[in-house]
C-alpha cells in the first residue's frame, strides 16, 4: 500500500515537474514534437532509475556512515555525469539501435535538474531501496507524461490563432502554468 | 577536512578508472575520420542538416550519405574544411540559394476576405486559398516563420517574402514550409536544366519565347540600371544575346499585355542595348562554371544550335569540342544574314564568349566526309549533338534551271562570307518572301544591282518575312510584285536572260495556303540574269545516314525523340534547324539548350527525365482582354535607322540600338506580369508612377 502511495505522489501530487518545477529546459526545449518528447521521456526514464540506483547507494552506504551528508550534492553530480558518459560507452557497444534512438538526449541528461532532484529527494527523505527504486521510476514517468502532454498541446498551438505578443515561450509557459494548476487537483488524492 | 576531499578524489578516481576501462572494454572501430570531422564542425548540435547532433552529421559525412556541405552552420568554410580532409572537391560546390518565383501574390484578384490564422497552410485550407492565382503568393509569412537563419524579410509594399542571398544558407526549411511549393532552392544548374511547366507562374511573354528567357526580370534589372544582372538573366537561357537582339522577331511582344492598349514593350530593344553595353565595356560578364565533370562532347554543327548547347554544356562543366565543315563558326546567322542585319563583328563576341568557356573548336570538318558519329565514339565522345541546320537551298524544278544565273537564296548570301566570289548581275529576280528573300534581295542591292525584282506567288498578306523587313525593303528600291507565279528560265548560250512568269488569283482553299489559279493570257518574260529562289531550305543528311544509320523524317530532317532529343543511335542527339526544318535564330537557341539538358543528363545519370506539364501552348488565363487600372504609355524606345540614301553600296547596320535612357523608361513601361496579374495602378518605373496618378 505504501508504495502505491509513493507512486501515485510521485506521479501526478508531486510531480516534479509541474508539482516542484525541476528540469524545466527540457520541458520548455524539446515539447516541440511528441515524436522527441518520448525520446526525451524514455531517456529520462532510464537514466533517472540508474541514477538514483547508484547516489542511493553511495549516499546509503559512503556519504552517511562517515557523516559527509553535506557533499551529496557533489557527488551526485560527479556520480551522475560518469553514469551518463559510461551508459551512453556502453550503449554504443552492445545496444546500437538505442544509442541511435536516444542519441542526443542522452547528452543533454548529464546536467538534466530532474534527475539531480530525484536524486536528492531520495537521500533528503532518507528513502530504503524498494522506495528508492518506486520513487525513481515513477517520478521519471511522471517527468515524462507531463512533457509528452505539454509537447501535445504545443503541436495543437503551432495550428492556433495565437495572439502576436504571446507567440512561442510566452504561450507555452502559460500553458505550462495551467498544466501545473490542473496537476494540483490531484492533491486531495494523498 | 581530509575525509571530503579523499571521498570526492575517490569517487573522482573510481569513475575515471571505470570510465577508462569501459572506454578500452567497449571500444566500438569508428572510422578515425569520423573524430576529425566531428572537430572540423561546430558543435552547435543545431540538427539543421537533418541529422542528431554533429557527430552523427560528421559519420553521415564520412559514409557519404549527406554532402560535405550539409552543414548549415558552418557555411562553405567548414565545407571547404571537410571536403578538403575527406579528399572531396567541393570547390564547385554549388550553393543553392531560395528563391519565390511568385511576383505577384496580392496583387492577384481575391476570392473572399480572409482573417482566420496567419499562416499560408491553414490559409490554403479554406477554398484552396483567398487569391484568385492557385501558384500566388498567399503573402502570410509561413515561409518567414520557418527560416531559422532571419533570410526571409516580407517586404511591407509588396507581401511578397524577400530573400537576403547573404544569410541563405540553403536549408530548404521555407521550400518544405510553403504550401503553394512558390518556394525553390535554385543554384546555375538549375536555371540551365530550367524548363517551363504548365504549373509555374509565366508572364505571357515568358511563355512565348522559344528560348524561354525570364523577360519581366531581365526587365525589371534593366530598369534599375543593373544591366550586368539583366544580361546574366538573359545569359541564362540565351548565349547569343548580339545576334538575338538584333534578328529576333519579337515573338514575345506579340504577346505584351499593354498592347491591348498601347505599343507592346520593345523588348528586343532592351536586350540588344544590354548586348551592346557588353560588348562596348569591352569586358564579358563572367558566368558561374561547375567543375569538370570528365565527360566529352562533341558537337557536330557551330550555328547557333551547337553553340548555345556548347555554351551549356560547357557551364555544366563538360568538355565540349565543336565540328564546324565552314571554315568560321556561326552557321547561317553568319553565312547566311546580311551584315546590315547582323555583323561578323557583333556575332564574334557572341561566339567568343562560348569558346571563352574551354570549349574547343575544329572547323573545315564536315561530318560524313572528314569523320562520322561512329569516329567520334571512338575518339571517346561520350555524347554527340547533331546540329548541322539546314544548309541546302530549294530549288524549283523548271524548264532552264540548270541554265547559268540561277542559285538559291543561302547559295548566294554564303558567298559575302566565304571566298568563292559574289553572283553578280544587273537585274535580279528573287522569289520568294521569307526573310531569305528580303535579305537577298537588299544585299543584290547593295552589291550593286541595277533592279530588283521580288516575285511571289502569294497576296502580300501572305509573305513570310518580318513586316518591317518588308517596308525597308521596298524603301530601299525592292520591287515587290505579289500574285505572279514563275513558269520557266528562259536563256541564250547556258546563260539566264529572263523568268517566264504568270499572273495568278486565289481561291480560298479551307484549311490550308489558298490554290492559285493561272490567269489566261498574262505570260511574259521578266528580263533578268540573275535569279535568286529564295523558297525554302532542307537539311543535308544523306550521308549521315548512309555512312552511320541515322533514322531520318520524310521531310529529310533527322528524326529524334521531341521529349529528349535522342536519335536512334544511343548517344547522338539532334535539335536546331535539321531536326525542325528551317526556323527562327532564338528556336535554335531554345534548341540548344535543351539538347544541353538532355545531354547533361543522359552523361551524368545515363536516364533524362522527362518534364512533366512541359509548357508548349500559350496558358488560357494569360489572355487578359483590357487592362485595368493602368495608364497607356507609348514607347519611347525607337531604333535610330540608318537613312535610305546611306544604304546604298555598304552593308552598314540598318538599325541602330536604343539609348541609355531609352532602354531604361522603355524596361519601366513592364507590367511585370505574372500568369493572372500584372501591376495595376502603377508600373514599376518611376516615370510611369508620376503619370500615374
Amino acid at each position: 500500500m505504501e508504495y502505491i502511495y509513493i507512486a501515485i505522489s510521485a506521479t501526478f501530487v508531486n510531480n516534479i515537474l509541474l508539482g516542484q518545477y525541476l528540469g524545466n529546459c527540457p520541458f520548455l526545449g524539446v515539447s516541440k514534437k511528441i515524436e522527441t518528447a518520448i525520446g526525451m521521456a524514455a531517456a529520462i526514464v532510464f537514466v533517472s532509475i540508474l541514477a538514483s540506483i547508484f547516489t542511493w547507494s553511495v549516499f546509503t552506504f559512503v556519504l552517511k556512515p562517515f557523516n559527509l551528508e553535506f557533499l551529496q550534492t557533489l557527488t551526485f553530480i560527479l556520480i551522475i555525469a560518469s553514469l551518463v558518459q559510461l551508459v551512453e560507452i556502453i550503449l554504443k557497444k552492445k545496444s546500437r539501435a538505442l544509442y541511435n534512438a536516444l542519441g542526443v538526449y542522452l547528452a543533454l541528461i548529464t546536467t538534466n535538474c530532474a534527475v539531480m532532484g530525484v536524486a536528492l529527494l531520495i537521500a533528503k527523505n532518507e528513502m530504503g531501496f524498494l522506495e528508492m527504486l518506486v520513487f525513481s521510476s515513477c517520478s521519471a514517468i511522471g517527468y515524462g507524461l507531463a512533457l509528452i502532454l505539454f509537447a501535445g498541446i504545443r503541436e495543437r498551438l503551432l495550428l492556433s490563432a495565437v495572439p502576436q505578443v504571446m507567440q512561442g515561450t510566452s504561450i507555452a509557459l502559460v500553458t505550462a502554468g495551467i498544466m501545473a494548476l490542473a496537476f494540483m487537483g490531484f492533491q486531495g488524492m494523498a | 577536512m581530509i575525509a571530503p576531499v579523499l571521498l570526492l578524489v575517490g569517487i573522482a578516481f573510481v569513475a575515471a578508472v571505470i570510465l577508462g576501462i569501459a572506454a578500452r572494454v567497449f571500444y566500438v572501430k569508428e572510422d578515425p575520420r569520423i573524430e576529425t570531422v566531428t572537430d572540423l564542425l561546430p558543435g552547435a548540435n543545431c540538427g539543421g542538416c537533418g541529422q542528431a547532433g554533429c557527430s552523427s552529421a560528421a559519420e553521415a559525412m564520412v559514409k557519404g550519405n549527406i554532402p560535405v556541405n550539409s552543414c548549415v552552420v558552418g557555411g562553405t568554410e567548414t565545407a571547404e574544411e571537410i571536403g578538403t580532409f575527406l579528399g572531396y572537391d567541393v570547390s564547385g560546390a554549388e550553393p543553392e540559394l531560395a528563391c519565390a518565383s511568385c511576383d505577384g501574390g496580392s496583387r492577384a484578384e481575391r476570392k473572399y476576405n480572409y482573417s482566420g490564422l496567419q499562416d499560408c497552410r491553414a490559409a490554403l485550407q479554406l477554398f484552396h486559398g483567398f487569391i484568385r492565382c492557385e501558384n500566388g503568393c498567399l503573402g502570410l509569412g509561413s515561409c518567414k516563420n520557418a527560416c531559422k537563419f532571419g533570410a526571409i524579410q516580407m517586404n511591407e509594399a509588396t507581401g511578397l517574402p524577400s530573400f537576403n542571398p547573404d544569410r541563405c544558407v540553403g536549408c530548404g526549411a521555407c521550400v518544405a514550409a510553403c504550401p503553394k511549393g512558390i518556394i525553390n532552392l535554385v543554384g546555375e544548374k538549375t536555371k540551365i536544366l530550367h524548363w517551363n511547366q504548365y504549373t509555374h507562374c509565366l508572364s505571357p511573354c515568358r511563355q512565348q519565347c522559344p528560348a524561354q528567357i525570364n523577360i519581366p526580370k531581365y526587365l525589371a534589372h534593366a530598369r534599375n540600371g543593373e544591366y550586368a544582372a539583366a544580361l546574366a538573366t538573359v545569359k541564362d537561357n540565351n548565349p547569343l544575346a548580339s545576334a538575338t537582339g538584333r534578328v529576333c522577331p519579337e515573338l514575345c511582344a506579340t504577346q505584351c499585355r499593354r498592347q491591348t492598349q498601347d505599343d507592346p514593350l520593345a523588348i528586343n530593344a532592351v536586350k540588344r542595348f544590354l548586348s551592346d553595353w557588353e560588348r562596348e565595356s569591352g569586358e564579358r560578364l563572367q558566368v558561374a562554371v561547375a567543375p569538370e565533370t570528365g565527360h566529352k562532347i562533341a558537337i557536330v554543327g557551330g550555328g547557333p544550335s551547337g553553340l548555345t548547347a556548347a555554351y551549356y554544356l560547357a557551364r555544366l562543366g563538360h568538355h565540349v569540342e565543336i565540328f564546324e565543315m565552314m571554315p568560321k563558326l556561326g552557321g547561317m546567322p553568319l553565312y547566311g544574314i546580311p551584315d546590315y542585319r547582323l555583323s561578323e563583328e557583333q556575332y564574334s563576341w557572341d561566339i567568343n564568349g562560348v569558346l571563352e568557356l574551354g570549349v574547343t573548336a575544329h572547323t573545315g570538318m564536315k561530318l560524313g566526309e572528314d569523320f562520322s558519329l561512329q569516329s567520334l565514339k571512338d575518339q571517346g565522345f561520350d555524347a554527340t549533338y547533331l546540329a548541322v541546320g539546314c544548309w541546302t537551298g530549294r530549288m524549283l524544278p523548271f524548264e532552264g534551271k540548270e541554265l547559268k544565273g540561277i542559285c538559291s537564296g543561302i547559295d548566294y548570301l554564303r558567298r559575302f562570307h566565304t571566298d568563292e566570289g559574289l553572283i553578280e548581275g544587273k537585274r535580279f529576280v528573287i522569289i520568294g518572301a521569307g526573310n531569305v528573300a528580303m535579305d537577298c534581295a537588299r544585299s543584290a542591292l547593295r552589291a550593286g544591282a541595277e533592279s530588283v525584282v521580288l516575285i511571289f506567288r502569294f497576296s502580300r498578306e501572305l509573305m513570310e518575312a518580318n513586316p518591317h523587313e518588308i517596308k525597308d525593303s521596298e524603301e530601299e528600291g525592292v520591287e515587290m510584285r505579289c500574285l505572279v507565279s514563275p513558269m520557266r528560265f528562259v536563256g541564250e548560250n547556258g546563260q539566264l536572260t529572263g523568268v517566264e512568269v504568270q499572273d495568278v488569283t486565289l481561291k480560298e482553299n479551307p484549311g490550308g495556303m489558298p490554290d492559285c489559279i493561272n490567269v489566261e493570257g498574262s505570260v511574259r518574260i521578266l528580263e533578268c540574269d540573275v535569279v535568286i529562289q529564295a523558297v525554302g531550305q532542307g537539311a543535308d543528311i544523306q550521308q549521315i545516314v548512309d555512312t552511320d544509320g541515322l533514322e531520318k523524317t520524310r521531310f529529310s530532317t533527322v528524326d529524334a525523340s521531341e521529349e529528349t532529343l535522342e536519335t536512334n543511335i544511343p548517344g547522338v542527339f539532334a535539335g536546331g534547324d535539321c531536326f525542325t526544318g528551317p526556323r527562327l535564330l532564338v528556336e535554335a537557341v531554345a534548341g540548344g539548350r535543351f539538347a544541353a539538358r538532355s545531354i547533361h543528363y543522359y552523361v551524368t545519370t545515363g536516364e533524362i527525365p522527362a518534364i512533366e506539364n512541359r509548357q508548349l501552348e500559350m496558358m488560357p488565363p494569360a489572355v487578359v482582354e483590357s487592362l485595368i487600372n493602368v495608364a497607356p504609355i507609348a514607347s519611347k524606345a525607337m531604333k535610330p535607322m540608318l537613312p535610305v540614301d546611306q544604304r546604298m553600296g555598304s552593308f552598314i547596320e540598318v538599325e541602330g540600338t536604343i539609348s541609355e535612357a531609352e532602354c531604361i523608361s522603355e524596361a519601366g513601361r513592364c507590367l511585370n506580369c505574372g500568369i493572372y496579374c500584372y501591376d495595376q495602378e502603377e508600373t514599376p518605373g518611376k516615370e510611369s508612377k508620376s503619370t500615374d496618378k
